[in-house]
């Protein structure tokens, strides 16, 4: 079972619409990378200088990767891999 | 009548790009933080003092410098709260000229957040928006459902579940759906980015943050407009989001900007966290760029526990650059705090108010506040909502039967007076 990556609205123009996209990729970056592969165009939205940007979150079932490994925090077949920005509460 | 809506847009802090006034919260290049942008001169050919001062005293008396289209339709008479003369409080912390901004008196919900939420749900209004909500550690709360209730409006409340009692009543009691979330503030604000974009709803601290945000101005500019129209040369501020020291700071940039303040704005921002649940503090004190998310806030605090703090990087960005500094403080010494300011001012803040006055003390023991300078504390929210803080910490009242005997034992010693 491949992995799902959640695509929030302001992205999906990127991805022809689609909610969530399934990828093949054993951590968050293989993952978003394969994301990346399939969807161009979403590239220079998630990275910057092959950083990803201070003002988006990952979250890997729920749980921030900023806790977890970050880019390298294991994604087992089947999980969700949420993309969701940051830029909120206060 | 000429139109008083200022405001051209909402601007990315990251870019800069530009985007029409809509219900969105960062920039779809960058994610960026967007900011509403105002055309400054012509608010500042439509401002004068004289027309500021004639109106009511209320938040709305600068109303170029918000971004509403017509009138307030929520919240029109929120602000106006006391600038308080701290002499006694000075005393206690050793300095000359310190004030007091007393937002636990703001009204209806005694605290600061009826000044964001008046725009927010104004501008939710503007938009047709039926449904509003937030994620909040309570203060918010209260304040989203009250303003919403007087307003006809549906409410959606994201508290998380370890809320103190008195600020879930005081949310509930306004009809609202709240909804206890079983984690922190962290996920709960979460879980409301992906409600409100699913749902498009209105909520006050996300799709409509960029408005919300520009309430806390106006404790600003109530702050120099009581001085007399100048700023305070230090402001202490407590942060859990860390917008409004930068709004407050903004405020003062902006005054002198529309020429209702002549002198530039020099004053130095301080922040004040709690251990417990200090990011920002830390990457002051660390000189860190970005402040490191904490994932388990511990604070009695609760007001201010928000662990990534989404202006988290502009706050200690914005305390370093005016030569401020900022500081963090244990649950024993907010309490002490709370009591200070309480015993001298007869002031009852609730725990970030503490948490302000013994930050103020820890910056002054340190030299970082000089004691000759003017100072003004942010206190933002009122006591009686935060006393599950204190319930341990405050003796007791003395027990006595109704009998004089009883009484003249207590205060054995005192003259009797002869009638």
């Amino acid at each position: 079972m491949p992995v799902k990556v959640e695509i929030p609205s302001p992205l999906r123009e990127h991805t022809g619409g689609k909610t969530e996209v399934a990828v093949s990729g054993a951590t968050v970056q293989a993952a978003l990378d394969d994301l990346v592969k399939q969807f161009p165009t979403i590239g220079p939205k998630l990275f910057d200088g092959g950083k990803l940007r201070p003002y988006i979150n990952v979250f890997v079932n729920d749980e921030d990767i900023r806790y977890l490994d970050d880019m390298q925090t294991a994604v087992p077949d089947g999980q969700v891999v949420a993309i969701i920005p940051a830029v909120a509460g206060g | 009548m000429a139109t008083l809506d200022f405001s051209t847009g909402l601007r990315c802090r990251v870019c800069g790009k530009l985007y029409p006034k809509e219900a969105i919260n960062f920039c779809k290049d960058d994610f960026g933080p967007l900011e509403a942008d105002y055309d400054y001169e012509a608010v500042a050919r439509n401002i004068t003092r004289a027309k500021v001062e004639k109106r009511p005293k209320n938040m709305w008396r600068y109303r170029e410098l918000l971004p509403i289209a017509g009138e307030p339709t929520v919240g029109p008479q929120v602000g106006g709260t006391p600038l308080v003369k701290a002499d006694r409080l000075a005393d206690a912390l050793g300095v000359r000229n310190l004030w007091i901004k007393n937002d636990a008196v703001n009204f209806p919900t005694l605290s600061f957040k009826d000044r964001v939420v008046s725009v927010a749900l104004s501008k939710a209004r503007e938009f047709g928006m039926k449904t509003v909500g937030c994620a909040s550690t309570g203060n918010l709360a209260n304040s989203v459902a009250a303003n919403a209730a007087a307003a006809g409006l549906e409410t959606y409340i994201l508290i998380p579940s370890s809320l103190e009692r008195s600020k879930i009543l005081g949310t509930s009691i306004f009809g609202s759906n709240v909804i206890a979330v079983d984690g922190t503030y962290d996920e709960v604000n979460r879980l409301c980015t992906q409600i409100a974009l699913k749902y498009g709803w209105g909520f006050v601290n996300v799709n409509l943050r960029p408005y919300y945000a520009e309430g806390s101005k106006t404790f600003g500019f109530e702050i120099a407009e009581d001085l007399g129209w100048r700023f305070p040369q230090h402001v202490v501020c407590p942060m859990a989001g860390g917008a409004l020291i930068g709004k407050i700071h903004k405020a003062f940039t902006e005054l002198n900007k529309v020429g209702l303040v002549s002198e530039a704005n020099t004053c130095k921002m301080y922040g004040a966290q709690a251990t417990g649940c200090n990011p920002i503090t830390d990457a002051v004190k660390t000189n860190k760029e970005r402040h490191k998310p904490i994932r388990k806030p511990n604070t009695i605090c609760k007001s201010l526990a928000i662990g990534d703090p989404a202006d988290g990087y502009f706050a200690a960005k914005l305390i370093r650059e005016t030569g401020g500094w900022a500081e963090d403080v244990s649950d024993e010494e907010i309490i002490e705090g709370i009591s200070l300011l309480a015993r001298t001012e007869g002031i009852f803040a609730e725990t970030a108010g503490g948490a302000t006055v013994a930050v103020a003390r820890k910056l002054i023991d340190q030299g970082r506040l000089p004691k000759d300078e003017e100072i003004v504390l942010c206190i933002t929210g009122n006591g009686l909502k935060t006393l599950d803080a204190l319930y341990e910490a405050i003796e007791a009242p003395v027990n006595i039967k109704p009998a004089l005997s009883e009484f003249d034992s207590l205060v054995g010693g005192r003259e009797p007076v002869a009638v």
